[in-house]
């Protein structure tokens, strides 16, 4: 069985499976359960200043997207941070910590903007013998408002003072969790990096409506008629979430940096593709929240399972190994032909390949052969864009095949010659020129 | 209540064993299961779960498959999008009696034969069932979904109110026609109302679907009118600038076996399905407790699972040829088979046996079949009946054509064209009574609905118009 064993910025845990900070990680008796059901390590649900209790909405505060049979494929949020006293918090956290000292607890954690406001929670945290913070910087609902969350992600100079506030006052490791919620994901990572954090985790939550009531005409859901922009998350944000991880883990100047990878992580497969762009660890929520806990032991068992097969003994074994594939559109190979295929013993007939080809893309399905319903890809107008593929509802009865003998129909060149890309392109005004 | 040997009647002592034909077979508890309906409706929920494994293929094959051409993908959608009072009115516009066709397709051999589910798992998209839960949907909203189009003043005259004349007449009302509806009947509906058997129709259904598609406006019903009777098709020619008959196979074929009219217990399958359907107690319809049906199409099979649901202890269908040759599709057979009904097959009836003017059993020859033609074999059995039902094919009743000008018949049907033209000019026909026509509901429907396009066509209207 392949080695889960997890060591992400100094802090250990025996998989890489954490639960994020949100509703699932709130108390003692959630994270409980949770670790008795496997999880590796638990974000604790953010805690702020001591002082009166954060107010929740008592109405909905979530909201969901469905696919068919009412799969929840987005979720969002206004639920603010912990509206519970800090100092039952804090105990909570120390005892956890005791009962399971081999997972990771990190605390989540967003005060003002100011470094004695940092100052005074950082102490007792650090007392509960905590493996490490979280610094907030991604809510974009209600704390943002006040200036903390997302206002703070959103700004990296902010980040970096705060980051380095925190490092001068604990010895804990810190992670700061971004926001996507700007245009370049890689500054406020590099200003993380600049500060002197441990490392970072994202995506937080991606700003956005969910549905709107056209009977009440109200952003849906709603409290007391009036709605709010929530935070989503859940499998639909998933691939915004791999790229920033991606953009991070290999730009030069944060190359190298841990990242704990987070958003609409669902099964194993997931999990690793987030490992394989980077990420040392990964954090889930929306998968928790609808199937309950016990998602973790499929996620463990299919890593494990998939490891071992794929001959990885350990994590660091494909940890980053996508990110080195990872390039620009200009360095994609344009002398690269691939051609979908359709398999006639697979296919049902079912028509959805001709409808989208046909009425969207490159007219390169013909929907019969001597007048029977039998769906054939025409090698001369195929672009091989892969929709086909993407909407046949068989798996594996469609696929794209490269070629690389004969001559393409479509554009009368082999199949077979040598990579191209668009910095040599001969149509690209700017190409670099050998020998020139 | 039931009749005892002592006099006596008691609900939970019902005459389940008793000899001849008896009523009361069975509790009241009992005939209301037994009659329940076949396929109860799917909720929301399973309608949403169901509506989602469409996969709105392209031309789809369901749509190809059904008779009437309903866009079964884009009303399953529109289920799925939360708008099934959309769906109905994509279902209704090809098939104004879908929601009967929901009920009594053959959908197994039809729109969910050809579903790619079918082909991809051996689960076919419900479409049944989401039909009828669409047209359901607006059914209960009692709103006609089809307004008429301007009066035109043409008079037409659509006789018989089946499937075929319902279907005719509400889509000549929808053109601006004026329709006169006549039906030889006390109510509306045809086989709709007389023949489907009692567990797929429901609730009166047959008759709610009837006021759906009077709702229309525009169609004057007619009912005690029977062609040849009083009523005659040279004077329907008069008055009318158009003629369409639908009036189904009112004869029924006979045994020619001696007893046949005369032995108590032996009766046509028609008129046995026929008293049921109107029948408002159950329990009083009497019933062997042997019975044998006669026949290999779904007549047959409906007066079996009807004969044994009323409590009959042992029914036989006897057919002369094997399971292929039968018209009642698999689905049917195996329901008659799990109701416990035993199919006997390259049996013909030879003759009736009586005793104090009761039959009392049947002599069937065995035959052998050889390329095609059924050979002796020479041995019989004897099947113990006190009740015999013959389902050996309905007949057109030419005769009730009066002799005003030959209507061209073929094979005992009446000949039509490709848009139900009958060989005398102004006269269109369909359903049952037509060649080719397939004693399907939805067959019918189409029928109807052709003929009142090609009508309206030849009175100078143009559909496209609409």
């Amino acid at each position: 069985m392949a080695d889960l064993r997890t060591n992400f910025a100094g802090i250990r845990s025996p998989n890489p499976f954490w639960l994020a900070s949100a509703p699932p990680t709130d108390k003692a008796y959630n994270v409980t359960r949770a670790f008795e059901a496997g999880w590796g390590g638990v974000v604790w649900k953010t805690l702020g200043e001591d002082g009166p209790p954060i107010v929740n909405v008592s109405g909905p505060r979530y909201g969901a997207i469905h696919g068919p049979d009412r799969r929840v494929i987005g979720f969002n949020n206004i639920e603010l941070i912990t509206d519970r006293p800090l100092d039952v918090n804090l105990r909570e956290i120390k005892q956890v910590k005791r009962d399971w000292p081999d997972r990771a607890v990190v605390v989540s954690l967003m005060v003002p903007c100011e470094e004695e406001a940092w100052k005074r929670i950082l102490k007792p945290v650090e007392e509960t013998g905590c493996d490490g913070i979280e610094l907030n910087f991604g809510c974009p609902h209600g704390m943002s408002e006040r200036g903390m969350g997302s206002a703070v992600g959103q700004v990296p100079e902010y980040i970096e003072m705060v980051v380095r506030w925190c490092k001068a006052n604990t010895r804990m490791p810190v992670i700061v969790k971004l926001t996507p919620n700007i245009t370049d994901i890689r500054y406020p990572a590099r200003a993380a990096r600049a500060g002197g954090a441990d490392a970072v985790s994202l995506i937080n939550t991606i700003t956005s409506i969910m549905q709107v009531d056209l009977e009440r005409m109200t952003p849906a859901p709603h409290v007391d008629g009036k709605g709010t922009h929530g935070g989503f998350c859940g499998p639909a944000v998933k691939p915004i979430a791999l790229n920033m991880v991606a953009q991070i883990a290999r730009d030069p100047e944060t190359r190298g940096f841990p990242i704990s990878g987070i958003g609409g992580i669902t099964t194993w497969r997931d999990a690793a593709e987030f490992i394989a762009l980077g990420s040392g660890s990964v954090q889930v929520c929306t998968a928790a929240m609808t199937y309950g806990f016990r998602i973790v032991t499929e996620m463990i068992s299919g890593l494990s399972d998939w490891m071992d097969a794929a001959g990885h003994a350990k994590l660091a074994d494909f940890e980053g190994r996508a990110t080195r594939n990872f390039t620009e559109w200009e360095h994609l190979n344009l002398n690269y032909v691939a051609k979908a295929v359709i398999d006639q013993d697979l296919c049902i007939k079912c028509g959805r390949c001709f409808s989208a080809c046909e009425d969207t893309s490159h007219q390169a399905i013909a929907a019969s052969v001597n007048g029977v319903r039998k769906f054939v890809v025409k090698d001369e107008e195929c672009v091989g864009c892969n929709l086909c593929v993407l909407v046949c509802p068989v798996e594996n009865c469609i696929t794209l095949e490269h070629r690389t003998q004969g001559i393409d129909p479509r554009t009368g060149l082999p199949y077979a010659q040598p990579p191209l890309d668009w910095t040599r392109h001969p149509n690209n005004p700017t190409a670099k020129r050998a020998a020139e | 209540m039931l009749m005892q040997q002592d006099g006596t009647r008691s609900a939970d002592r019902p005459n389940r064993f008793a000899k001849g034909l008896a009523a009361d077979r069975l509790t009241s508890a009992e005939y209301a299961e037994n009659f329940a309906d076949l396929h109860p409706p799917l909720t929301t929920h399973e309608a949403f779960v169901e509506a989602e494994r469409c996969y709105f293929c392209h031309e789809p094959p369901c749509q190809k498959a059904c008779p009437t051409g309903i866009d079964i993908a884009m009303f399953i959608r529109q289920i799925a999008a939360g708008n099934a009072l959309g769906g109905a009115e994509t279902i209704f516009s090809a098939n104004v009696l879908g929601g009967m066709c929901a009920r009594v397709c053959p959908t197994e051999t039809l729109c969910e034969e050809a579903c790619v589910r079918e082909t991809a798992e051996g689960k076919p998209v419900k479409i049944g069932l989401l039909q009828r839960y669409a047209t359901d949907t607006m059914m209960g909203t009692g709103k006609q979904p089809f307004k008429r189009a301007p009066v035109t003043g043409r008079r037409i005259a659509v006789v018989g109110a089946g499937p075929a004349g319902l279907a005719c007449a509400h889509k000549l009302a929808e053109l601006g026609h004026e329709v006169t509806l006549f039906e030889a009947r006390d109510r509306l509906g045809g086989l709709n109302e007389y023949g489907i058997a009692a567990y797929k129709t429901v609730e009166g259904f047959a008759q709610k679907e009837v006021a759906f598609v009077l709702s229309i406006g525009g169609i004057e019903v007619r009912t005690g009118r029977r062609l040849g009777d009083n009523l005659d098709i040279a004077e329907l020619r008069r008055d009318y600038d158009a003629v369409f008959l639908g009036i189904g196979l009112a004869g029924v074929n006979k045994l020619r076996l001696a007893g046949e009219n005369s032995l108590q217990g032996v009766r046509d399958a028609v008129d046995f399905i026929a008293e049921l359907r109107q029948a408002g107690d159950l329990s009083s319809l009497p019933v062997g407790r042997k019975v044998v049906v006669i026949g290999g199409g779904m007549t047959a099979i409906d007066a079996a699972v009807q004969s044994k649901r009323l409590g009959a202890d042992e029914v036989t269908i006897v057919y002369r040829r094997g399971e292929a040759e039968m018209k009642a599709s698999d689905y049917e057979r195996e329901l008659a088979r799990n109701d416990g009904v035993l199919i006997r097959h390259f049996a013909v009836p030879k003759s009736l046996e009586g005793e104090a003017g009761n039959v009392t059993g049947l002599v069937c020859d065995r035959v052998i079949p050889k390329n095609g033609a059924l050979l002796p074999a020479g041995e019989s059995f004897r099947i113990e009946a006190d009740m015999v039902l013959s389902a050996i094919g309905q007949i057109l009743i030419a005769d009730r054509l009066g002799n005003t000008e030959s209507i061209e018949i073929a094979g005992g049907r009446i000949v039509v064209d490709a848009e139900r033209r009958t060989s005398v000019p102004g006269i269109w026909a369909g359903g049952d009574c037509v060649v080719d026509g397939e004693d399907l509901t939805v067959v019918a429907v189409e029928d109807g609905k052709q003929a009142a396009l090609s009508i309206d066509r030849s009175l100078g209207r143009s559909e496209e118009r609409w």
